[in-house]
């Protein structure tokens, strides 16, 4: 976008900003969107890495890798992978994912660049407190990595950093030395930036809305980010606070988790009284809404695009506010599930049972809405439409394991095996992917003036959708049959080694998955420059307010006025309206011409 | 607005606007959400901070009830220091009933008194630790005292916080920027001073009540 013309569409009459303030340094709300979506993009090729790494250990164990022992000369002796550096790539894909991809990409990322578009505001309540965010944001992601530099190597404990391992420090391995140090202070970073975020989305929604925005007639994205940021104000803290007692035992030689008569590697500890599952019930009072935090926003992303491209209203708007909002609420009461065999009374496990079977009711709910959305709908299949489709199948197939899991008697058979890895990556980690994907191929046209290829975008759709398939559901198999979370060599046990195909056809299958992703990487970043420009607002035809600014969309978002909101945002196929959709902003619903 | 313009070229409004139900938001023009967007942001941060403080109280009763938790004896200085608090949050009402009455002389003296009173309260909390160290006990002699260093060590940075939010509040006092009609940052900065305020009793109750 030329200046001038920013100019003409711009309220403000901003002295012309230089390439610093404007693409780096910049307090626009679609900019620090921007740059969170792409430094997340960075994270999640780095975790993808790791991940590849595992998999590539859990289906050779045996081989050796002459070129990695060139990368990486310390963690590749031999050829072979050391046993602790798969354990830090467990811990670091866990990490960086969860926070620094998921968490980042959809409250960071489509938070601050859809949240002003769509409820018709200039920008962020407080745009220089979003500005500081993202850049505290980009810290962290840079102490987490160099987590992966220091000597002694990444932290071991997985990404709940379960105490007393991570409360020992260096005795209780190399990367709970320094790495583990990092680790902590990355959380606690992160933890600042999504404060910030989290009450400027909150004060912004609540108090920023245009005329004519009623609550109950935001899209579901902006109810899902609301939510979110609610949910992330309350649970945050708590793991801040967890995170602070644990710098305490490992730096201040204070006990709130390290009991008494531990002995690490031969030497015994010389701590007293403290209580390791406490880290438990702190860590997942914050881990289980975190969850949510990742997959609130992925239903909202997903429930508006799957209603634009089948011309239809959502089915039941207001059931899905109000489902969202029970899941919210009832996240905070089932934390418990992750610690069945923690030696809790068998009573507690059955509240936590109840409470987590709850949590069935609203996302069943919700997926009989998004079927209602789609039944009998003549669907347009583009790219972010099968992406959305791709989010309910994945939400569906990992939510359903979910219910397993969450019964009590049986999670203790479960209880950290494959079955459990799959069904987590299905549906809090896989699911709001292609989430972001329909988010990312939806809204790119409003973020840099040019469509990304549509072929391209099917082939990876297709491949990642077969792909990630391949990869998560022989998992289920696996756990059942006894493979554990973490293992470092499935040909260990002889009762595992009958299963090790399954291994193999699940790495090659992510390899095949992992070159879908690059082909995304590739499409999106070539598309910024050469991709084919959009000379009108709204080449989806939508309804929201976004689509009534232009593409890319200048500073300050509208015209010289706000728009003014006369209807909600779901008017597809009104009966007897001329064309298919209703924009927000229209007072009246032309006809069709009498021919 | 485009869709506007275009329904009325196009005329005859077949269909209500559905979901219409007179309610709105409020956006730049007529804010009328019931608080400010510094007082909602003031109050999230607040929330932020007592569940904080939530999660480090749960810790406190789930370790104590381990059997090797030792009380320690808390310096009589405490109590003094819960007073000082105490009354800086008093001298804001002193100084919140001023700028009503526009009286910028009195914002300033009791704005002042209450940052006095807020230093003092960081100084006698250290002397608290200064105590303690000098009875041997440390940070991690027991868990009531690995507690207690925490909690009044937290709060302590979180008062200091409020300190530098004064310095805001007091430059705008001493340039007569704060108003019987504008005094926004006086409000909002009450606010924190008088939750942080109820964060020390509260915190102070939980490690009395060993």
């Amino acid at each position: 976008m030329t200046e001038t013309h920013s100019h003409q569409e711009g309220e403000h009459d901003h002295p012309k900003l230089g390439f610093w303030r404007k693409y780096v340094f910049s307090t626009d709300h679609k900019v620090i969107g921007i740059q969170y979506m792409v430094t997340a993009m960075a994270m999640a090729v780095i975790g993808g890495t790791l991940s590849l790494l595992m998999r590539l250990q859990l289906a050779w164990p045996d081989k050796t890798w002459p070129f990695l022992a060139k990368v990486f000369p310390l963690a590749f002796k031999g050829g072979h992978m050391a046993p602790d550096f798969y354990l830090s790539l467990v811990t670091m894909h866990g990490t960086i994912m969860v926070f620094f991809l998921f968490t980042a990409v959809l409250t960071g990322g489509f938070g601050n660049f859809l949240i002003p578009l769509q409820i018709g505001a200039r920008d962020m309540a407080f745009p220089f407190l979003n500005a500081l965010s993202y850049w505290i944001f980009l810290c962290s992601c840079i102490v987490i990595f160099s987590a992966l530099l220091v000597q002694g190597g990444a932290p071991l404990g997985g990404w709940t950093a379960y105490a007393p391992l991570s409360a020992l420090g260096e005795a209780a391995g190399p990367g709970q030395g320094t790495g583990m140090t990092l680790w902590i202070s990355a959380i606690a970073l992160f933890t600042a930036s999504g404060l910030m975020g989290g009450l400027n989305y909150i004060t912004t929604i609540l108090t920023m809305r245009t005329k004519g925005l009623s609550m109950m007639r935001l899209p579901l994205t902006q109810w899902a980010l609301l939510i979110t940021a609610v949910l992330g104000l309350l649970a945050f803290p708590v793991l801040l606070a967890a995170a602070i007692l644990l710098v305490f035992d490992r730096a201040g030689g204070t006990s709130f988790f390290i009991p008494g008569g531990i002995v690490m590697n031969n030497k015994l500890i010389e701590h007293t009284g403290g209580h390791p599952l406490l880290w438990q019930h702190l860590f997942w009072f914050f881990g289980h809404p975190e969850v949510y935090i990742v997959i609130l926003p992925a239903m909202g992303i997903a429930s508006d695009i799957l209603s634009t491209f089948c011309r239809k209203p959502v089915f039941s708007y207001k059931m899905m506010v109000y489902s969202m909002l029970s899941i919210a609420v009832l996240s905070f009461v089932v934390w418990g599930h992750h610690m069945f065999v923690s030696g809790m009374s068998p009573f507690l496990g059955s509240v936590f049972t109840i409470t987590t079977l709850l949590i069935a009711v609203p996302s069943a709910v919700k997926t009989f809405n998004w079927l209602g959305t789609v039944w009998g709908a003549r669907i347009r299949f583009t790219a972010p439409a099968l992406f959305s489709i791709g989010f309910v199948s994945l939400f569906v197939s990992g939510g359903l394991s979910g219910i397993f899991l969450g019964t009590s008697a049986l999670d203790i058979q479960l209880q950290d095996t494959y079955f459990v890895v799959a069904h987590f990556h299905l549906v809090m980690a896989i699911a709001p992917l292609f989430a972001a994907y329909a988010g990312l191929y939806y809204w790119f046209p409003k973020m840099f003036g040019r469509m990304m290829s549509e072929t391209a975008g099917k082939i990876h759709f297709w491949m990642s959708f077969i792909g990630v398939y391949c990869v998560f559901f022989p998992m289920h198999i696996l756990g059942i049959g006894g493979q554990m979370r973490r293992i470092y060599d499935p040909m260990n046990y002889v009762f595992l080694q009958p299963q090790q195909p399954i291994n193999v056809f699940i790495s090659v299958s992510a390899f095949i998955l992992a070159s879908a992703q690059i082909l995304f990487l590739v499409n999106f970043f070539v598309s910024i420059w050469a991709g084919k420009r959009v000379t009108e607002n709204n080449p989806w035809e939508a309804t929201t307010l976004e689509w009534e600014t232009p593409c890319p969309t200048g500073h300050g978002n509208f015209g010289p006025e706000l728009p003014v909101v006369h209807r909600w945002a779901f008017d597809y196929s009104v009966p007897g309206a001329a064309e298919d959709f209703v924009p927000q902003t229209a007072a009246s619903v032309p006809a069709v011409k009498q021919v | 607005m485009a869709g506007i313009a275009q329904g009325q070229r196009r005329g005859s409004i077949i269909a209500p606007p559905s979901n219409y139900d007179g309610g709105g938001g409020q956006g730049e023009s007529s804010n009328s959400f019931p608080i400010s967007k510094k007082h909602l942001a003031t109050w999230l941060l607040l929330t932020a901070v007592a569940m904080l403080f939530a999660g480090l109280s749960s810790a406190y009763i789930v370790l104590r009830g381990v059997p090797e938790w030792q009380n320690i004896t808390m310096p009589r200085l405490v109590w003094a220091n819960t007073l000082v608090l105490f009354a800086s949050s008093v001298a804001i009402e002193f100084a919140r009933a001023s700028v009503r009455k526009n009286k910028t002389d009195g914002v300033k003296l009791w704005l002042s008194v209450s940052g006095i009173l807020g230093l003092t309260f960081l100084v006698g909390q250290l002397a608290v630790w200064r105590q303690l160290v000098q009875a041997g006990v440390y940070l991690q002699t027991t868990l009531h005292s690995s507690f207690f260093y925490v909690l009044t060590g937290l709060h302590a940075l979180h008062l200091a916080g409020g300190l530098i939010g004064l310095a805001v509040v007091l430059r705008k006092a001493f340039t007569n920027r704060l108003t019987a009609d504008s005094h926004e940052p006086l409000q909002v900065w009450g606010m924190y001073w008088h939750f942080m305020d109820f964060v020390w009793i509260y915190c102070f109750l939980l490690l009395l009540l060993a």
